[in-house]
């Protein structure tokens, strides 16, 4: 996170944020939560309600591994790569001691066995091997900052990967697997075994392991490999007598094995999406879950063994119960390789929308934190196959009211065969979500690389206006109802643009929807939608057109673009002439739809600068160096449900909507104001106390006043949290007096005002909330005396 | 966990004329009924009064027809020359009727002699029709005069000279009795009042007039002549209001539907066309085997008849409801007998809850062997579908990237199958980007046994001979489109370019 002044900017975006390096672990600590790792944090889910309970911070970075403490199942370790350990109470959410390592740790395990000690897998010093398996001795200390410094390594050379290593029967034994090789460590004889395997075998396959599981009370080994077999080792305590039977089913690696805790049951996932439920020792009879939606990462079981869950990698836990249903699913911000899709905001649910499992598009609500649904676009069966060529939807853009949704689906086999469709979704009140009203199959001939809606809001027919790299721009207008009733209105192109047969690259339409700004490489081109005439084309060179953009409100006279020259250009329609043009590379351009501020992300030596100007004025109004590393991809102004007030100059663009970007890394990023960050954080800790007090207009004034009189000096976060009532003597007569025989009000309102009084108003921001909250709270007490 | 989705079946627009509620309302006739006469049928006239019979005529004779009958109930032979426009009176009791030799006659519909005949005219009488208030007759004939008759006296009550060319067609107001339009080869139409000695308005409809035709409201007056169908506005004291040409050869004969608001008109190009009367595009069309003389619809649209020049009368009856909903009906299938029969008269309660069965969705057979991966059978059971169907199918194999596994390992008879629903279908635009890399496919897959049967290798042949015709097909129509390029970048005005190019020169000035 990157700190500046006022503003932050903040991480978004559900469960695991930090897709891209981890995808979350989940363990099951009972049948009633569910743990994972989460970027930063450790979550706490209900099984049953799909709810996050407890946010579980402490870690400086990404937590690696969760783990439930053997010797007392309502405790639970986490590893991250800060090098901590950390264990928790997770059902209160309290953090109960850290142990430091030093190192960064990738997995953790223990066992029932081996109290007192943790095998965690740390890099390695030596050459010959990146990461190996150390036995951590856990100091019986009281403090709550731990520091463990009693290793011994256990195996030299093992994988970082945490699915590939685990305890066998009662932790006699430690199973690692590498490459192609299968290490069994036994405790007792302090002696590993190894297993080697060929690299291909006859028939192509490839043996590498990918994942290994332990039978809990049988000498049993399930690996899982490249090719997607299964092995089953047994006997493997001989180093020369050891057998393995195979299972077949998996076409694709299998990611992740996992056996029930009676044993009785193998389950298995990857990039199928399929989970397979093999009897041990009838392995011919399986059970099969299909379309789960995304390719398996991980699976885990319940310690009763009545709940599996199973993580994917679209950053979703499903949660099945034993008969093979599922009973639950924790979704957070679907993420795939690259948002295809600008991020849009959806003008109905106020939903950010962009690329969600393939062939959606997922609507995540920014005020809940939450995804909403995913709409499917492609209505197709997705076949998990690595190497096919799929349909994505790669543009897509919404209408004013959010009353018309238009898509474009393409699939590219070869570079001749391209497949495109556009598909047009009406919002149906009804069932309340977007219904299919035309599917336009080819309408281009090449990619279309923009699409948009007419955004004016007073116009009878709406106009889709889409951009191909065929050389031609096409309008497509909403045809009246045919003659027949069952039919209703549907979309077809209204009008076919070119100019001089260069390749068009963006498209704009401005503000009131007048005019229509379309630029054909280093020219732009103005049109009218209502003749379809060409108005004007504004040309300014040298470099290519990359963005364009009109100016909203009051500056909607203005065009800006950006071209490829590193040039910043502003148009003035009403002279059609330059009005200003500065250098900078900006590679993302976008108008704020609710006031005329721009921003302009710029790239730069692989850090990406914020500008946020006004057309009027070339000078910026707020300037953020290195906002994130690497390039912004996409960004989207979303609408506030309630305005800010900040009269601060550099926070005043946050006012009216917020700057969501996404980076080349798929992050999703946003700014925040320190009063805004300030509300939250005390939203949540009054959540904490919520319990205890009743939450009252009251009890939050009396709380902040006190905290406030109390507690000048510190000002740590964690004294931010609120304090119950106590309040003057004043207010407590107030309170404490049955109301038939209270004074008049005239007279105990300059009591009560006095009372709360600040002496001193250092800081006038302060000052006024506290003033507000006073206002709020007579209001309640003025109703509660009547 | 979602279900299977099924394949998707692109829906291909439709060629040709779209499905409109006009379409629906005039497809829904039974097949025409043919009867022949002696001669061509150059009127048919219906009873204003229930049965509604019709008088038919046609050559020498009037045949009354009923609604049902396929027998003319009635005739009317008295004529000693070529019958012309039998007409019967508002109370469906007379019928007049001219003649070849000048005479008008008039008939009593359950007699069988004239009644009066009145005699005037010096040519062919070609028009007759009698006045609302019941009393008098008007005809139009080829001696260039209209005349008024008096039916109980058979005397002339007056006679215009005002058209310079045959009478050929002329009517009578409904709401007035002293209002009557004709029209003439000359050219014109002309409203007469009876009260004053001459014509009140004329119309030039420029081609010779074949038919007039009131509105109900009798504010606007449609003609036919020529290629042509014009509409005048009376009340604006004639003005014309449209032109229609829709026809390329003469129109001989109009008719309104019976609630006003459709207009049909019947030509020598043996085309009847149905147009809407508030903006006067053609709705429908019929065709018939010869040209159409005589058109007239039955009250409510029960029957539309047409009268030929090959003497042929053509009967159209309108579908009963049951039979027009019988189609569908037997399309959809019932559920069986069982699953109705229990429960079947329980009547839920105020209070009690309704629990829905889950609806099962139900696969088609390739789309179950679509989701057990069984891709040879998908496109088995597919090829056994209709063409939009396999072709999506052989889509979704492909997209999986199996479709060459689904296409190998077959033999001859299912290859002979699968190369028999590609000749067929390969040449269609909808399908070739689809059957196209398929057939290729097919051709890499077996080339290795061509020659070894010799149904396969006809198909092939055959195949062969398809693609080389449809090659020169399009090579012929890239031929055209460069001609007609040619020919549009020659009509289009310099001016545009100009004014652009002079844009341009602005903006970078």
């Amino acid at each position: 996170m990157v700190e500046h002044g006022d503003i932050r900017v903040v991480h978004r975006g559900g469960i695991a944020r930090y897709c891209r390096f981890l995808c979350e672990r989940g363990i099951f600590c009972c049948c009633r939560f569910l743990l994972c790792g989460s970027g930063y944090e450790v979550k706490v889910f209900s099984t049953s309600t799909e709810e996050c309970i407890h946010d579980l911070r402490a870690h400086t970075d990404l937590v690696t591994g969760v783990l439930l403490r053997p010797s007392n199942h309502l405790q639970a370790y986490s590893c991250s790569t800060d090098g901590t350990v950390r264990l928790w109470d997770y059902t209160d959410g309290i953090l109960i001691k850290t142990y430091v390592i030093g190192y960064p740790i990738y997995s953790i395990y223990t066992s029932a066995n081996h109290s007192g000690v943790l095998f965690v897998v740390t890099p390695t010093s030596d050459k010959r091997s990146e990461f190996q398996l150390v036995a951590v001795h856990l100091p019986q200390s009281g403090d709550q900052l731990v520091e463990a410094r009693e290793f011994s390594a256990v195996l030299s050379d093992v994988s970082s990967n945490p699915a590939a290593t685990s305890f066998g029967r009662g932790g006699e034994y430690i199973a690692s697997a590498k490459g192609l090789q299968l290490e069994v460590y036994f405790f007792k004889k302090q002696k590993p075994y190894r297993f080697f395997l060929k690299e291909d075998n006859k028939k192509g396959g490839k043996n590498t392991f990918t994942c290994l599981a332990c039978h809990p009370k049988d000498d049993c080994i399930a690996t899982g490999h490249e090719d997607g077999k299964i092995r089953l080792w047994r006997n493997f305590n001989h180093k020369k007598e050891y057998t393995y039977t195979t299972l077949h089913w998996h076409h694709s690696a299998v990611s992740s094995l996992c056996f029930t805790p009676e044993g009785t049951n193998l389950l298995s996932g990857g990039i199928e999406s399929v989970l397979v439920q093999w009897r041990y020792n009838q392995e011919s009879q399986r059970d099969f879950l299909p379309r789960l939606g995304a390719a398996i990462t991980h699976i885990a079981v319940s310690p009763d063994g009545a709940l599996f869950c199973t993580s994917h990698s679209d950053n979703k836990i499903t949660i099945i119960r034993s008969s093979i249903q599922v009973s639950a699913v924790i979704q957070g911000l679907v993420k795939g390789d690259s948002v295809r899709t600008d991020l849009m905001v959806d003008p109905r649910s106020k939903a950010l929308v962009l690329n969600g499992k393939p062939g959606h598009l997922q609507f995540y609500s920014l005020q809940r934190d939450k995804l909403l649904y995913n709409l499917d676009i492609v209505q197709q069966e997705y076949i998990h196959q690595s190497g096919l060529e799929q349909f994505e939807v790669v543009k897509a853009a919404f209408d004013a009211y959010g009353n018309w949704l238009a898509t474009v689906e393409e699939r590219k086999q070869k570079p001749t065969e391209l497949e495109l469709n556009l598909k047009l979704w009406a919002f149906d009140e009804q069932t309340q979500s977007f219904m299919l009203n035309t599917t336009i199959s080819a309408p281009h001939e090449a990619r279309i690389t923009a699409m948009c809606f007419c955004h004016s809001t007073d116009s009878q027919t709406t106009v889709l206006v889409s951009v191909s790299k065929d050389g031609h721009f096409k309008a497509w207008q909403l045809a009246p109802a045919t003659h027949t009733e069952d039919e209703g209105p549907s979309w077809s192109c209204d009008f076919v643009g070119a100019y001089h047969s260069l390749v068009p690259e963006c498209c704009c339409f401005s503000a009131d929807g007048s005019l229509l700004a379309v630029s054909f490489q280093e020219v732009v081109t103005v049109w009218s939608p209502a003749s379809w005439e060409l108005l004007t084309t504004l040309s300014q060179p040298p470099g290519a057109i990359r963005n364009l953009c009109f100016g909203q409100l009051t500056c909607s006279k203005y065009l800006l673009g950006t071209t490829d020259k590193n040039l910043l250009c502003c148009w003035n329609l009403l002279t059609c002439s330059l009005e200003w043009s500065t250098s900078m590379d900006v590679s993302l351009l976008l108008s704020d739809p609710f006031s005329e501020n721009m921003a302009a992300f710029c790239c730069q030596a692989g850090c990406t600068d914020l500008f946020v100007f006004k057309p009027s004025e070339p000078r910026p109004l707020f300037s953020h160096k290195a906002v994130c590393l690497g390039k912004v991809t996409r960004a989207v102004f979303a609408p506030r449900e309630k305005m800010l007030e900040s009269c601060e100059e550099t926070s005043q663009w946050l006012n009216h909507s917020q700057l969501y970007f996404v980076t080349q890394y798929m992050d999703l990023l946003t700014f925040t104001t320190k009063a805004e960050e300030d509300r939250l954080m005390a939203s949540s800790k009054q959540l904490v106390i919520s319990d205890s007090v009743a939450m009252t207009p009251f009890s939050v004034l009396l709380g902040k006043r006190s905290q406030q009189e109390g507690q000048e000096a510190a000002s740590s976060l964690l004294a931010e949290r609120t304090q119950l009532p106590q309040g003057s003597a004043a207010v407590r007569e107030l309170l404490q007096t049955p109301a038939h025989v209270l004074p008049s009000t005239s007279f105990l309102c300059s009591m009560f005002v006095e009372s709360l009084l600040i002496s001193v108003t250092d800081n006038r921001k302060k000052g006024r909330t506290i003033y507000n909250y006073f206002i709020v709270a007579q209001q309640h007490f003025m109703s509660k005396i009547e | 966990m979602a279900s299977f989705k099924p394949t998707k079946i692109p829906i291909y627009p439709k060629l040709g004329e779209k499905v409109t509620q006009d379409t629906v309302y005039w497809k829904n006739y039974k097949a025409p009924v043919q009867i022949k006469e002696f001669g061509a049928v150059t009127n048919i006239h219906f009873s204003p009064v229930a049965p509604h019979n019709y008088a038919v005529t046609a050559f020498t004779r009037i045949h009354i027809y009923g609604p049902f009958s396929q027998e003319p109930v009635k005739s009317f032979t008295r004529f000693k020359d070529t019958a012309y426009c039998g007409r019967y009176r508002s109370d469906g009791q007379l019928l007049v009727a001219g003649c070849e030799d000048s005479v008008v006659r008039l008939f009593d519909v359950s007699g069988k002699v004239a009644l009066r005949m009145f005699k005037g005219h010096t040519k062919a009488v070609h028009v007759t029709d009698f006045t609302s208030e019941r009393y008098h007759i008007f005809t139009g004939s080829d001696d260039y005069t209209c005349r008024l008759w008096d039916i109980p006296n058979a005397t002339e009550l007056n006679t215009y000279q005002e058209h310079t060319d045959y009478i050929r067609c002329g009517v009578t107001s409904k709401l007035n009795r002293d209002l009557f339009i004709t029209g003439s080869y000359d050219h014109t139409l002309k409203l007469f009042d009876a009260r004053v000695d001459k014509s009140v308005i004329t119309m030039d409809h420029g081609q010779p007039v074949e038919s007039v035709l009131l509105y109900p409201s009798e504010g606007l007056v449609v003609s036919a002549g020529g290629r042509y169908v014009k509409v005048w506005d009376l009340l604006k004291g004639g003005q014309p209001l449209v032109s229609l040409k829709n026809h390329h050869k003469t129109v001989t004969s109009l008719c309104l539907s019976s609630n006003g608001q459709r207009l049909l008109s019947a030509s020598l190009d043996r085309h009847v066309k149905v147009y809407n009367t508030t903006n006067f595009r053609v709705v429908h069309n019929f065709d018939y085997a010869a040209s159409v003389l005589s058109l007239a619809l039955a009250p409510d649209d029960e029957s539309i008849i047409v009268g030929m020049t090959n003497g042929v009368l053509s009967i159209k009856h309108r579908k009963s409801p049951e039979e027009s909903k019988e189609v569908s009906h037997q399309q959809r299938r019932r559920p069986s007998y069982r699953v109705f029969v229990k429960g079947k008269n329980y009547m839920p309660k105020q209070d009690d809850y309704l629990v829905s069965k889950p609806v099962r969705e139900y696969l088609t057979k390739y789309d179950k062997h679509l989701k057990k991966f069984n891709i040879s059978k998908a496109l088995d059971s597919a090829l056994q579908r209709k063409p939009e169907v396999t072709v999506a199918v052989i889509k979704e194999l492909d997209r999986r990237g199996t479709l060459k596994n689904a296409l190998a390992g077959r033999d001859e008879k299912a290859l002979s199958e699968l190369l028999h629903f590609i000749t067929k279908n390969m040449v269609d635009f909808r399908f070739a980007p689809v059957l196209v890399p398929a057939a290729n496919m097919i051709l890499d897959i077996y080339r290795s046994v061509i020659g070894q049967s010799p149904v396969v290798d006809r198909q092939l042949l055959y195949l062969q001979d398809l693609l080389q015709k449809e090659i020169n097909y399009q090579q012929e129509l890239l031929d055209v489109l460069g001609m007609l390029d040619t020919l549009f970048a020659s009509s289009v005005p310099r001016k545009e370019l100009l004014c652009l190019e002079g844009m341009n020169n602005c903006t970078l000035g």
